[in-house]
């Protein structure tokens, strides 16, 4: 399997070689920035980010309109297989060989965190997106490492204490048995004990697990209102839909997918999905510009509407574009110190900015699933609960440990 | 409640009967694949895309066509399996004279192309498939609640690895294509067409792959990679019971379910290693595996 395909080469190129004026990038290394969208292609992750992540990517470079201002930009990806030593030697083959000047997506905590430390000590530039860790911003945050899109501390705080609040205060954990599912797990736990509930156990499952009948009955077994999936994609997918075989909802547990993308609802079903709570920081139907975006990003992606790992990615790459416009230079580090400085602006967020630690921050939706009567169609599925603001989305920036917080 | 080993007993009960559920799967999966490996020689790593074709070919007979879940247990077999004959028609057939690596290497290589075409098409999160009408609901058992699909699968599983067993240890046909096997040029000289029945073979072993994609449709997403992630384990499955041993793959398909059933319990982080640690033991132990005879 060749891991390195170079999909996308040289949005900007063909046009520049046709004779589009060339500003002099003296301070862009080689000449060209060079994206590497990192991502899982072909596993259970990759309807998350995967090729619609590069989709998102290229769309970004189109809109910045890098071949208009004389930049060459080129999108390269790869496939992490959701392993850390894959993703840390591509990274490593990508900036050594490759001259990539930026990371974006990395979905899967743990390989996000070793693409992270790969970057920081070559001095590079790492845009994350599908990962969830919040310690990418907290006790592991890097000056190099902007964390665009959500974290685990963000779903805890709007999943978690509403669901504690409307009277589930018990709780038992199923949880993915690596970094993401710990921090997720953890952050949930937290939230639950503040507002005044009880976890009363967890388990931990492999990655990528088919079956969870066995897990579901511990889980049962506990009696606890409400069953906390720490887990994500693939793995999400098959909890909620052998707890609904095993009539978990029905003998009056309930649910709480603390990480859920719009492309699992899509994979389950409205008849299964329906009455799912749980917090995104992007859906396409918000307002006319997501509506647009949506639009033209579907045709690009096989039809599949945007998660919001992939909105992020476009909306990370936009702004990372513009840093790299204004500060004359695709040095990773002073990339990413312009990137904190300037505020964010985009069609897909709105307004933001990128905190000392990392942590971009933007507004967040707690939403629910529709009954399969109120969708008008594919892709129509939630109804917004609540909108949590932007400085209270996201973990404090004191809170997190991260050493770049003075 | 009464306790074993600090579990209460009741859930421990639960447990061993997912334990078998899945291993029905293991038992299906893993039967197939002894088949093919016993009569033709052929480690078929395309055994579990076979099984995703079959799980797929139900979702659109069902979408597409409307036809229920009852008929695409029949249709779809026979839908894979005729594809299976083609494979082994224009692709396998030149390979017999070689080393088993060259139907290994063609085999996986057919797995990628037909997983990764599907992914392109369907991408990763998969399908859903509903129970059929019949078979939705389930009973509590007093220790468990036990979904009648589940119930469903173990007892159509044990039923049809039975029946093979059965077909190839007991009957007349069988021990044509057991002879064959053995001396494939002295049965041909007794007027039997060779070639035909180890294509039919295949085709059957394909079939029986099919069938668990369409059991598992309901209980899993329809998804490209749903045959990837098992089949290793199928094969550690097969390794165990010993290569090409029909009853071999059965038991140990539903012993080596239990075992990870438990395992669940016990020590859930272990579960996806447990079956690879046995292999190993055995293999150390009883290299041609627990039922295997060293040729």
């Amino acid at each position: 399997m060749s891991a390195v395909r170079k999909l996308s080469a040289a949005v900007g190129f063909a046009l520049a070689a046709m004779g589009a004026p060339m500003v002099a990038n003296a301070q862009v290394s080689d000449g060209v920035v060079k994206i590497g969208v990192l991502s899982d292609m072909s596993s259970l992750y990759a309807d998350i980010g995967g090729p619609g992540s590069v989709a998102a990517a290229r769309m970004a470079v189109e809109d910045f309109g890098a071949a208009k201002k004389g930049m060459k930009v080129e999108i390269v990806s790869a496939d992490h297989q959701n392993k850390p030593d894959v993703g840390s030697a591509i990274a490593r083959q990508w900036y050594d060989v490759d001259k990539v000047d930026v990371i974006v997506d990395v979905p899967t905590s743990s390989v996000a965190l070793a693409v992270s430390q790969v970057t920081k000590d070559k001095g590079k530039a790492f845009l994350v997106s599908g990962a969830a860790t919040s310690d990418l911003t907290g006790k592991a945050c890097s000056p190099n490492t902007v964390h665009w899109t959500y974290d685990t501390w963000m779903l805890a705080n709007g999943t978690g204490s509403a669901i504690v609040k409307s009277g589930g205060n018990t709780w038992f954990f199923i949880t993915a048995d690596y970094a993401f599912g710990h921090a997720l797990e953890r952050d949930t736990e937290q939230v639950v004990l503040k507002n005044g509930g009880k976890v009363l156990g967890k388990v931990r499952h492999p990655l990528n697990a088919q079956d969870f009948s066995s897990f579901l009955l511990q889980a049962q077994a506990s009696k606890a209102k409400i069953i906390g999936l720490a887990n994500a994609g693939g793995d999400t997918i098959n909890s909620i839909k052998q707890a609904a075989e095993f009539g978990i909802v029905e003998r009056g547990q309930n649910l709480a997918g603390m990480l859920v993308f719009i492309s699992d609802v899509h994979g389950l079903g409205l008849t299964t999905a329906q009455g799912l709570i749980f917090t995104e920081t992007f859906y396409w139907d918000l307002n006319d510009q997501t509506r647009a975006f949506a639009k033209r990003f579907a045709p690009q992606n096989n039809g599949k509407y945007p998660t919001m790992v992939q909105a992020g990615v476009y909306s990370a790459v936009l702004h990372y574009l513009k840093a790299v416009e204004a500060g004359k230079t695709d040095d990773g580090t002073k990339v990413v110190a312009k990137m904190k400085e300037m505020p964010t602006d985009d069609p897909l967020f709105g307004k933001g900015r990128v905190r000392a630690d990392g942590r971009k921050i933007h507004p967040a939706y707690l939403v629910e699933v529709k009954k399969p009567v109120e969708s008008k169609g594919p892709y129509d599925y939630y109804k917004i609960k609540a909108q949590i603001p932007a400085d209270q989305a996201f973990r404090p920036e004191k809170e997190g440990g991260c050493s770049l917080v003075k | 409640m009464p306790e074993i080993f600090g579990i209460p007993s009741a859930a421990l009960f639960g447990q061993l009967l997912i334990g078998l559920i899945n291993g029905s799967f293991y038992a299906l999966l893993s039967l197939g694949l002894a088949v093919i490996f016993g009569l033709l020689n052929i480690i078929n790593f395309t055994h579990g895309a076979q099984y995703m074709l079959g799980a797929f070919c139900a979702y659109f007979l069902l979408n597409r066509f409307g036809v229920s879940y009852w008929w695409s247990l029949l249709i779809a077999p026979l839908a894979v399996g005729a594809f299976g004959v083609l494979i082994e028609r224009t692709m396998l057939k030149p390979l017999y004279k070689l080393d088993h690596l060259y139907g290994l290497l063609l085999t996986f290589g057919l797995a990628l192309v037909i997983q990764g075409l599907f992914r392109n098409e369907f991408g990763s999160s998969g399908l859903p498939y509903p129970i059929a009408k019949e078979l939705a609901g389930g009973r509590n058992l007093g220790f468990m609640f036990l979904p009648n699909y589940r119930a469903w699968v173990v007892g159509a599983s044990l039923v049809i690895c039975i029946a093979t067993w059965f077909v190839i240890e007991r009957t007349k046909l069988g021990s044509y294509l057991r002879a064959a096997t053995e001396n494939p040029a002295l049965v041909q000289a007794f007027g039997i067409n060779v070639p035909r029945m180890i294509t039919l073979t295949y085709g059957f072993g394909v079939a029986l792959a099919a069938l668990a994609g369409v059991m598992a449709a309901p209980i899993y997403q329809v998804s490209p990679q749903m045959g990837a992630d098992l089949i290793i384990v199928v094969f550690a499955v097969v390794v165990i019971g010993g290569m090409g041993s029909i009853m071999g793959s059965i038991v140990t398909g539903f012993g080596l379910g239990i075992i990870e059933g438990l395992t669940k319990v016990f020590y859930p982080e272990a579960s996806n290693t447990v079956i690879f640690i046995i292999m190993a033991i055995v293999l150390l132990i009883k290299p041609a595996g627990l039922f295997g005879t060293q040729k």
